[in-house]
């Protein structure tokens, strides 16, 4: 064989191997992370740690999960409700205008914003003036973090709704906030669960927002939103930093790391499905 | 309004005209949509222009609060290189130093892994397949970042340190931070680098092959200039996530506070700094710290613009 080819062959075969190698690479952390949160969460789940509290010293998770699920639902509710309207306006009434340009860069670039930070935002804006620490700041801060994800999505499913619809609709004679609200969002309905459910996923597994915001308790909050509210990815955090030393703790940690781990993954799935089904 | 249609030529002027003006109920309605019409734009427009305030009130309310910090240390602030609360010493570089090393390790790390997918899953994988191993990835994406940090300090950084001590003498340090944030940036760049892989049009590949370029001469010659920007653009959105990551960080970074300029050293970032300490900060400490946040948010947000710039002459150019 010309020896031209051979080189080029083999430097195909050595480029090939090596994305394939780095492919492999790329999907065995989740194996790995899997394999550990199975192995060592799996022997610490019971059922007391569904129903008992933080103590500590023994106890459960109980309070964590149900704060958790109180403030992601209250985000997500929340922050739907308003992303929804924005999407809308960027997609029906904003077009090209320079103020819909900006709107769009602005939000393109608070959806990566750091966590943290806007759990510094909500620190300076809600706490310091409250004077303590609330459920209502925890739900404050994980809102500002789905709410530009909702907007996104929308616009970006609204935009995929053909204008021949919405002109039809137009010439028998419908008003445009009905052709909104009856033909755009019937055909984006399944595009914009999608993006509230990536939305709630990635809500529900954030930590750093918290930190100042909601805080954490060992007791049980029922809908005092007033009050420093338990969660879930705090109690992770504190049972791996200051509660360390204590080998229970740690347990119950990995524990609620499967917990977590499964919510935040069955979510992401339900949101393929759904965007699986709009595709169709 | 929809009564002139039926109108004859025999019905005089009058008639014709009260046919075709419309009656008080249609007159109402029509008012009553009007109003609907434009109390709806005006909901929409204000919920789209509290994006706006956010990012307005996001920067001002870090100023303002960072704001006695800047004045009362001044350039110390940003050439300082130890951070003491308890003798009020606060010097960020140890933290911005801490954030660039992890970012940038894990830039480099991710930067041939992704690609390596992304070449795997647009030109190599088996359609069947494709599907399975580009959700697994993205899946990735989707485990909280508390996860990530919890099995670095359990899994990862243990395995290090004995395996390789005298690299990671303690386990934990910069070089296993950014190690644990290329594993978490790995999807966001793959995603976009595959997707911007596949806005090259089918033509263009297929007039190579049939040229009798090789796959990685496609790969080089014909995918790779076209979508330089969009890849560049994906690169900089990661190194954008990685700049603020926190919890993953604060887990392994070894949170020293002293300045150390090696790579595999322990050390801290800004976000980790943040975390372990503003809970118990007040006074001066807490108004440095948001003033850290402040430079964080800064330095984040050029990045991400300029991610986004790039992003979307791709775009345009897909559309």
């Amino acid at each position: 064989m010309n020896p031209v080819y051979r080189r080029r062959r083999t430097i195909n075969r050595i480029i090939m191997a090596a994305s394939l190698l780095a492919s492999a690479f790329g999907v065995i952390w989740l194996f790995l992370i899997l394999v550990t949160l199975v192995s060592k969460g799996v022997p610490a789940l019971s059922l007391d740690v569904f129903t008992e509290r933080t103590r500590m010293s023994g106890g459960g998770l109980g309070n964590a999960i149900l704060g958790s699920l109180i403030m992601t639902a209250l985000a997500t509710i929340g922050g739907t409700m308003i992303g929804i309207l924005a999407g809308t306006w960027l997609a029906e009434y904003g077009g090209r205008s320079k103020l819909a340009n900006t709107i769009r860069f602005i939000n393109d670039v608070l959806l990566s914003a750091p966590s943290i930070i806007i759990g510094l935002y909500i620190y300076a804006v809600v706490v310091l003036p409250m004077g303590h620490f609330s459920g209502w700041a925890g739900v404050a801060a994980l809102m500002v973090i789905i709410i530009p994800v909702v907007i996104r999505s929308t616009e970006d499913m609204l935009l995929l709704v053909p204008n021949s619809l919405r002109e039809a609709a137009a010439a028998l004679g419908a008003h445009r906030w009905l052709i909104v609200l009856k033909v755009c969002y019937s055909g984006a309905k399944a595009g914009i669960t999608t993006g509230v459910l990536l939305g709630c996923a990635r809500i529900s597994g954030e930590t750093a927002p918290l930190l100042f915001t909601a805080l954490n308790t060992n007791q049980w909050n029922f809908f005092n939103m007033g009050s420093e509210m338990p969660n879930l990815p705090m109690v992770l955090y504190q049972n791996m930093t200051i509660n360390s030393f204590i080998p229970a703790q740690v347990s119950l940690a990995w524990a609620g790391a499967l917990i977590l781990t499964a919510a935040v993954l069955i979510l992401n799935i339900l949101a393929r499905v759904s965007s699986a089904r709009s595709q169709k | 309004m929809t009564t002139g249609s039926s109108v004859t030529s025999k019905t005089s002027e009058g008639d014709r005209m009260q046919k075709l003006s419309a009656s008080a109920q249609e007159r109402s309605a029509l008012k009553r949509n009007g109003l609907v019409d434009r109390l709806f734009e005006l909901a929409t427009r204000s919920s789209a222009l509290l994006v706006l305030l956010l990012l307005g009130t996001i920067t001002g309310s870090l100023v303002l609060a960072g704001w006695p910090a800047l004045q009362e240390l001044g350039l110390s602030f940003f050439t300082g290189d130890r951070w003491a609360a308890n003798v009020e010493n606060f010097g960020a570089l140890p933290a911005i130093y801490g954030t660039l090393v992890t970012s940038l390790i894990a830039i480099a790390i991710a930067i041939p892994v992704s690609l390596g997918i992304a070449i795997f899953l647009t030109e190599l994988c088996p359609p069947k397949l494709r599907r399975t191993i580009g959700t697994m990835v993205e899946l990735l994406a989707g485990v909280p970042s508390i996860i990530y940090g919890m099995w670095g300090v359990e899994v990862l950084a243990p395995f290090l340190q004995s395996h390789f001590p005298s690299v990671f003498p303690a386990g934990t340090g910069l070089t296993t931070a950014g190690l644990i944030l290329a594993i978490m940036i790995i999807p966001f760049i793959t995603a976009v680098t595959r997707d911007v892989m596949h806005t090259v049009p089918p033509i263009m590949r297929e007039s190579a092959y049939g040229l009798g370029c090789t796959t990685w001469e496609v790969i080089r010659h014909v995918i790779f200039p076209s979508v330089k920007g969009g890849m560049l653009g994906g690169v900089i959105l990661g190194l954008g996530r990685a700049l603020g990551e926190t919890m993953a960080v604060t887990f392994v970074i070894g949170n020293n506070l002293f300045l150390s300029a090696t790579l595999t050293g322990q050390g801290t970032s800004i976000a980790a700094l943040i975390a372990n300490q503003f809970s118990e900060a007040d006074g001066l400490q807490r108004s440095a710290l948001l003033l850290l946040g402040l430079v964080l948010f800064l330095i984040t947000f050029a990045v991400l613009a300029l991610a986004r710039f790039m992003l979307k002459r791709m775009e345009q150019r897909a559309a």
